[in-house]
């Protein structure tokens, strides 16, 4: 179940894409995603199409892992369509039953549609083709320029550092506390949710007490190698701008204002309105 | 109780007899409320010194999983030097340095979860080498591992204090691990005991029992031949002694 999400996954190929500077990545994926909420026609989402596939085909990860994580939001893009195709007033083109579909609903729906597929996809490009590492250094140094954040802004990428090295400690030791409770008697199979919740009890007792100590121990074994907080600390691994980062930064500026200038396109495209 | 530069000293004790204390002590992580503690010179009471301390003064814990910071086996060697501000360039040499010396370059873009018991504490000594610390403290660091995984670290201590004159302070339960140690000391409920060689404290073999601790198999051996009868030196350590002896 856990493996087929794909968002926040690595997914070395060693392209272009994944060279770039993670800063540069997360500016832009930002920025695309405000842009996103800009778009007022489908010129607008022809281009975002077009931007993304030739990232994609730069990153050369399998576009069929990109599409494995639009799956898991099949659902929620199903709703979004239902909901907005039925609800939204105006005029009507067909009717099924007591519900109308309205041409402004039809609009509506797919705009939603294809916003949330675009999001998914952008945001899941950034992070399949950087390195959790390279992401966190990158949040590191964006954080450091919103202000009420930037005082944690080491303490944040820190935290977000030991998460990812402990989830495949924590992981293996879930396995094994549910292997000890199963030789114990404990079912985890069967019976109803209510009933299954439940039996997870002698899972996560265990587990958060064992999670408590490694952060004890952590933290000591932090301490015992001069760990003070950001104050004065170097990086052994730093950020450097290089060529191909400013390009890269000035070619995606322009394809934010390209997006931007498709919503003063006037000539509609498939909806007449 | 005094440690000079360049020695290896065994420490051992029942459960509760203050051995992680006492290294928690020399690492300034916790202050004596008695008494000082000095390391080089520095007293570990006085909060200037601190960071100094831990840095002259390295500690290596049981658990190898709870001591690894960094995803990648190589940023968690540069996490001590980082954190004592040495400019990149340096932290990249020393680095470097510090995972040939524990023999674990081939693995230095590895993810720590993918790597043995063994190979894991090996890292943590890494990480501890590349602060450039004059004394490297054991608290149990075999006490998790199978067989070979202490062999393998054991070897590393070994050869850190032998080739590169580095002051170890190890504290175990496996007698056979400071059977080679310059000094042992025996610590029981917060007390020094008994403090001398490997020899000298091994040969008491009914004093150590009364404390609740182990002798060396050999040594075992040896005590029970002469309670038959057998003559027999009290003071056989190794299998190769052993031999030796049984065969004059």
């Amino acid at each position: 179940m856990l493996k087929d999400v794909t968002i926040g996954q690595y997914y070395p190929t060693g392209s272009v894409i994944h060279k770039l500077d993670p800063r540069t990545k997360i500016l832009f994926t930002t920025a695309f995603v405000v842009m996103l909420f800009f778009l007022n026609n489908l010129w607008g989402y022809l281009a975002t199409f077009l931007i993304l596939a030739t990232i994609t085909l730069l990153s050369r990860i399998p576009v069929g892992y990109i599409i494995r994580g639009i799956k898991g939001l099949v659902l929620i893009i199903m709703l979004t369509v239902v909901l907005n195709l039925f609800m939204t007033p105006g005029t009507a083109v067909a009717t099924l039953g007591p519900l109308t579909v309205t041409l402004e609903g039809l609009k509506v729906a797919t705009y939603m549609a294809l916003r949330l597929i675009f999001l998914v996809v952008g945001t899941s490009i950034m992070t399949l083709t950087t390195s959790p590492i390279d992401l966190t250094d990158g949040m590191e140094w964006c954080m450091r320029f919103i202000p009420f954040i930037r005082r944690y802004a080491h303490e944040l990428a820190m935290m977000m550092s030991i998460a990812l090295r402990f989830i495949p400690t924590l992981m293996e030791e879930t396995e094994r506390i549910m292997k000890a409770q199963k030789a114990r008697g404990a079912n985890f199979e069967t019976g109803n949710i209510i009933s299954r919740a439940k039996n997870l009890t002698p899972i996560l007792i265990p587990l958060f007490i064992s999670a408590f100590r490694r952060a004890d121990e952590l933290a000591t074994a932090m301490e015992a190698r001069c760990y003070r907080g950001g104050e004065n600390r170097t990086r052994m691994k730093q950020l450097i701008f290089e060529f191909r980062d400013s390009a890269s930064l000035v070619l995606m500026v322009m394809m934010i204002v390209g997006l931007y200038l498709t919503t003063m396109i006037q000539i509609p495209l498939v909806f007449p309105i | 109780m005094h440690i000079e530069k360049g020695e290896f000293v065994g420490i051992i004790g029942h459960n509760g007899s203050g051995k992680s204390t006492l290294s928690k002590l020399l690492n300034a992580i916790i202050f004596p409320t008695q008494g000082d503690v000095m390391v080089s010179g520095l007293n570990t009471k006085d909060h200037e010194n601190l960071w100094t301390i831990r840095q002259t003064a390295g500690m290596v814990f049981q658990n190898p999983d709870n001591q690894l910071v960094a995803t990648i086996v190589e940023e968690d060697v540069a996490f001590g030097p980082e954190n004592l501000g040495v400019p990149p360039q340096e932290i990249r040499e020393r680095v470097d340095r510090a995972l040939a010396v524990v023999e674990m370059q081939a693995y230095a873009h590895q993810k720590p979860h993918q790597l043995s018991g063994g190979q894991k504490q090996r890292i943590a000594i890494a990480g501890i080498l590349a602060m450039e610390p004059e004394c490297i403290i054991f608290d149990e660091p075999t006490a998790m591992l199978d067989p070979s995984g202490r062999r393998e670290v054991m070897e590393t201590i070994r050869r850190l204090n032998r080739d590169k004159d580095m002051t170890v302070i190890h504290i175990t339960h496996f007698m056979e691990e400071i059977v080679a140690a310059d000094r042992i000391i025996v610590l029981d409920k917060g007390k020094v005991v008994m403090e001398g060689e490997p020899r000298m404290i091994f040969r008491q073999v009914k004093r150590l029992k009364e404390i609740g601790l182990d002798v060396p198999q050999m040594t075992e051996l040896a005590y029970e031949l002469r309670s038959e009868g057998l003559k027999i030196d009290d003071d056989v350590l190794s299998i190769e002694e052993m031999v030796n002896a049984l065969c004059q």
